[in-house]
């Protein structure tokens, strides 16, 4: 018999794992009932997939992932040692095909030459081409599981935490620890990521024994200690924030409560880091078969799990603490047939098992399932042992992640240990136990035998590849690591990268500590996406704002659509109609009879007192304080660089009170920047600027019959164009203003939110006496396209100066507006930058978003920012920036969008396609 | 995330603020055009101490001015900007 086994009772929990029922005791982790269940095999390696067994016992497993679940709560790349069976749970490895035991792939690892260390930098460098080549095979050979295409069931929590001292590990030194602060009167938090406290007091036989454990977190608990099992914390950020991912059920498992997992923000007083230590590998030939573990994992399946990996083990070891794996591993019954120790001899006692001094194993020979023999050289000759199992240590690694991360100033390096402990952090934080020293550990040699010695299996980096990396130039241990992928993916390089840093000191000539480390990113260990988006997903992903009129748009069952934090009305279909055919119906009502629209969201600004002009000069780059009272005007706004990022209208309501609306979606910005330059630049004026976005619901009338509305609404003082009145709609005041964004006449009703629904009925019931309608976005933009309107977001994106959109003339010649300086930069003036333009098709329909190039295959010369159509008879037309667009009027283009599949020839003509008169203003 | 102590809201998470700018990039309008585009663009970015104007954007809206270290994130003075900071 040979391989991992358990003797007793196999356990009534049912799982499968690829379609195959197998039964675990409870307690187990997936590694520890794949084990139990005889099969040594369970993944195949990330590049040549090589047949891989479980190596470790933790969080640090580099090759046992697996995909854990079915449907939205499947959960790939689980590490199989981090993963408590329960009843039904559906487990799959990955990374092969047709089968783990028959893996296609696996021809890749007999071409290994043909994918050395840097193969995607090669690639990704050569031509074009190359890559195109190998893509395809790349992205099918090389890889984790799958992500889940279906939308996760479950729910995801998040919660703040507060302590006076969080404690990370619930070893005996953490809990020691919490003790001594609960006794102490400090408020305490321990987490421990495994569902056990102290499993290593299980592992190991030591003075204190597991019952301690129960009763010390028992007192930690009657103190008001809260203790948080299966609880990892994946980062440590600034002022003592730490942030946890607490599972709530086991990866793939339905959550009794709903909720799978539950992320805290804890903000600690003090930190007590109880990480421990992991075990590091050792390096020599084909080190990575199923049967080749950690020493301390074996001991872990041997007393926590009762699991037996393999009957003739041999060990290798640079420590001592080996010694215990293999006694642990004699009084379960397995022979022990060597002890490979690369020291001249052991620390302590040997226990008469059969030691070699001065050994490393040469290399491993075996089946995809299990090891058959382990050979070394004994005094010079090459010795072959029959073994199942091979149990290496290479020392042991504390883990310093989280100290890094608050930012520990440098780690202290330990010769006698070959490790970095902890040192000088900047927050206020220490380290306990085995996180903090380590045993004394002897010398690594090198591998002798050529075979690939891995020290990265789940990148599958080998020492030799190392080793190419310098020699094709790559000095630094952070270009080694991204030349390599070394310490990359789900692992993190938790047991690789000490023996990657000792090659490369080696190779630089220098002590390990001065070959440098790579960053200690967060999270420790992978989290899921859920965790972090928490109740943000979907609807709640953001804020939405509803609009005072929302319940009268819903009862016509509008098409919404989200603009900024708001929902509009794009539509409002009647019948079957679709999107456009109702848009244009609606568009052609104004142009024709008249129509409303609600535009409540717009930004609106009330600024009052004495320096309201002087503040509005500052703000808008056009003039504001000649505004007569009761006129109006457009204006737009100058960020300190001199490009437009915002547009609206400024009206003078009263000698020192004024209105300004801006666009919707940069409403928060432009409250941002009216009070910076009220609080921050003119501190001492006398102004107040208040945002009142919210306050006023807006309705607009536009078409050739709004004045007969506005008339029948409130009589024969119908405002010009630009100018404002106060007047009363439904018996409730409300202001008039008289603007246009549709090329018609057209007036703004503006009235407080809270009265605006019998003001928006009085409007609706005379527009459509009128024979009119309500119109939407989508209206609203083929009006303002037609015309020449321009939208943030659309013309106005932030990279055009007022020239540039044809909009200089309005400057305020005086100058003194944010931006005025910005201006005078010369490369503002260069003839050949992006200039507002219009489109005319001369065949097909202009794209959305196409380039514009003067033939296919030409660099892009400009682009369009709207495409829209003549309302009237129906032709493509465009709003667009192109380059020296003033100057090109007449031009044939082609407007080409690659991502659509769709051109069009194009004429360059001036922005503005409807009354470029004005005239339709004017009553 | 850092933990913030607004002058006039206490402690409070780094999510409630926003960062603006250096308090060197702040411009007056009427600055000399050369002037002013060298303190926008030119940037000291030091590896130390810098002043920082932040404003509170999720509490009470003051515009902070805090000294803070660029590397370690250790604030060592804020101070409030605007009407109420003036003596």
């Amino acid at each position: 018999m040979s391989g991992p086994t358990r003797a007793g009772e196999p356990g009534s929990i049912r799982f499968t794992f690829d379609g195959k029922p197998l039964v675990a005791r409870p307690g187990d982790t997936l590694a520890a009932a794949l084990l139990a269940n005889g099969i040594g095999l369970v993944a195949r390696s990330f590049k040549y997939h090589r047949p891989r067994g479980i190596m470790a016992a933790g969080v640090e497993e580099p090759n046992a992932l697996v995909t854990v679940g079915t449907g939205g709560r499947s959960e790939p790349n689980t590490r199989a040692t981090d993963l408590f069976v329960y009843d039904g749970m559906v487990a799959r490895s990955q990374n092969r095909w047709p089968n783990l035991s028959f893996d296609v792939g696996s021809l890749l690892g007999l071409a290994a030459k043909a994918l050395p260390a840097g193969f995607y930098y090669k690639t990704f460098f050569g031509s074009a081409k190359r890559w195109m080549f190998y893509e395809w095979f790349i992205r099918r050979a090389a890889g984790l599981g799958d992500a889940p295409t279906a939308a996760d069931p479950d729910r995801f929590a998040q919660r703040a935490g507060f302590c006076d001292v969080l404690v990370v590990g619930v070893g005996p030194a953490g809990l020691a620890a919490a003790l001594a602060a609960a006794e102490a009167g400090d408020r305490v938090m321990l987490v421990e990521q495994d569902r056990l406290l102290a499993p290593s007091l299980v592992r190991d036989l030591q003075d204190l024994d597991p019952a301690w454990a129960e009763a010390t977190a028992a007192q930690i608990s009657a103190l008001g200690g809260r203790i948080l099992l299966r609880t990892t914390a994946i980062g440590y950020w600034d002022d003592n924030l730490i942030t946890l991912s607490q599972r709530l059920a086991e990866p793939g498992e339905q959550p009794p409560s709903g909720t799978a997992q539950r992320l805290w923000h804890v903000r600690a007083k003090r930190v007590v880091l109880a990480t421990g230590a992991l075990e590091r590998p050792l390096a020599f030939a084909h080190n990575d078969r199923p049967g080749v573990m950690l020493s301390q994992a074996v001991r872990t399946y041997v007393r926590r799990f009762g699991v037996v990996p393999g009957q003739r083990v041999i060990i290798a070891t640079n420590n001592d603490d080996a010694y215990l794996t293999a006694a642990a591993m004699r009084d379960a019954g397995a022979e022990i047939v060597a002890i490979l120790d690369t020291r001249p001899a052991p620390a302590g006692a040997t226990s008469g098992f059969p030691v070699y001094n001065h050994t490393m194993p040469l290399a491993t020979k075996g089946a995809r399932h299990h090891l058959r023999e382990v050979s070394a050289r004994v005094d010079g000759k090459i010795v072959r042992w029959q073994a199942d199992l091979l149990a290496m240590s290479g020392g042991f690694t504390p883990v310093v992640h989280l100290h890094m991360q608050a930012g520990g100033a440098a780690l202290d390096w330990d010769e006698a240990s070959q490790s970095f402990l902890p040192g000088g952090a900047r927050q206020n934080v220490t380290s306990i136990g085995s996180a903090a020293s380590a045993d004394p550990a002897g010398p690594t040699p090198p591998p002798e035998n050529p075979g690939k010695a891995f020290i990265d299996f789940q990148n599958d980096v080998s020492l030799g590849d190392v080793d190419l990396a310098w020699a094709e130039g790559y000095r630094s241990v952070e270009h080694l690591k991204r030349y390599t992928t070394l310490g990359m993916a789900t692992d993190q390089g938790k047991t690789s990268n000490m023996a990657a840093l000792g090659r490369l000191a080696e190779k630089q000539d220098v002590a390990i500590p001065e070959a440098g480390l790579t960053t200690f990113r967060p999270p420790y260990t992978p989290v899921t996406m859920g965790l972090l988006a928490g109740r943000s997903e979907r609807d709640a992903g953001a804020h939405l704002r509803r609009l005072a009129l929302y319940d009268v748009h819903q009862a016509k069952a509008p098409i919404w659509q989200p603009l900024g934090y708001w929902k509009r009305p794009r539509a409002y279909p009647k019948g079957e109609e679709s999107l456009a055919q109702a848009a244009l119906r609606e568009a052609l009502s104004v142009r024709t009879a008249v129509g409303m629209t609600d535009v409540s969201t717009l930004a609106k600004f009330e600024v009052s007192g004495t320096d309201a002009a002087a503040l509005l000069e500052l703000i808008c780059a056009t003039t504001v304080a000649k505004l007569a009272v009761g006129r109006g005007r457009y204006t737009f706004m100058l960020r300190e660089d001199g490009l437009v990022f915002d547009d609206g209208t400024v009206w003078r309501l009263a000698d020192d009170r004024y209105l300004l609306t801006s666009s919707t979606g940069g409403a928060d910005r432009m409250a941002a920047h009216i009070s910076y330059v009220r609080q921050v630049l003119y501190p001492h004026f006398r102004v107040s600027a208040v945002n009142v976005q919210e306050h006023y619901a807006g309705i607009a009338v536009a078409g050739p019959k709004a004045k007969n509305v506005l008339t029948a609404l409130i009589g024969e003082e119908v405002p010009r164009h630009m100018s404002t009145v106060p007047a009363t709609i439904a018996g409730t005041p409300v202001l008039v203003l008289a603007a246009s964004y549709s090329g018609e006449r057209a007036f703004e009703i503006y009235v407080a939110a809270s009265e605006a629904e019998p003001v928006w009925r009085a409007c609706e019931a005379e527009v459509t006496a009128h024979g009119g309608c309500l119109y939407g976005m989508e209206a609203m933009e083929f009006l303002r396209i037609e015309k020449g309107h321009l939208v943030v977001g659309g013309e106005i994106d932030g990279r055009l100066t007022p020239h540039e959109l044809a909009l200089g003339g309005m400057l305020n010649k005086a100058g003194g507006y944010i931006g005025a300086a910005g201006l005078t930069r010369p490369a503002l003036t260069q003839p050949a930058r992006k200039q507002l333009v219009g489109l005319e098709a001369l065949e097909g329909t202009i794209p959305e978003g196409a380039m514009l190039v003067s033939t296919q295959g030409q660099p892009a010369e400009g682009h369009v920012t709207a495409s829209g159509l003549r309302l009237l008879d129906g032709g493509s037309i465009a709003l667009g920036q192109l380059n020296g667009g003033f100057a090109r009027l007449g031009e044939e283009m082609l407007a080409t969008s690659p991502t659509r599949g769709q051109s069009a020839r194009v004429r360059v003509v001036a922005p503005h396609f409807y009354d470029t008169s004005g005239e339709r203003y004017r009553d | 995330m850092m933990l913030i102590t607004c002058p006039h809201c206490g402690p409070r998470a780094q999510t409630e603020f926003t960062y603006e700018r250096t308090i060197d990039s702040v411009v007056q309008p009427d600055a000399d055009p050369a002037q002013a585009m060298e303190q926008l663009f030119t940037r000291a970015n030091p590896r130390g101490l810098d002043e920082e104007l932040w404003r509170h954007t999720f509490g009470c809206r003051a515009w902070l001015v805090m000294t803070r270290h660029r590397v370690t994130h250790t604030i060592e003075a804020i101070r409030s900007v605007g009407p109420v900071a003036l003596p």
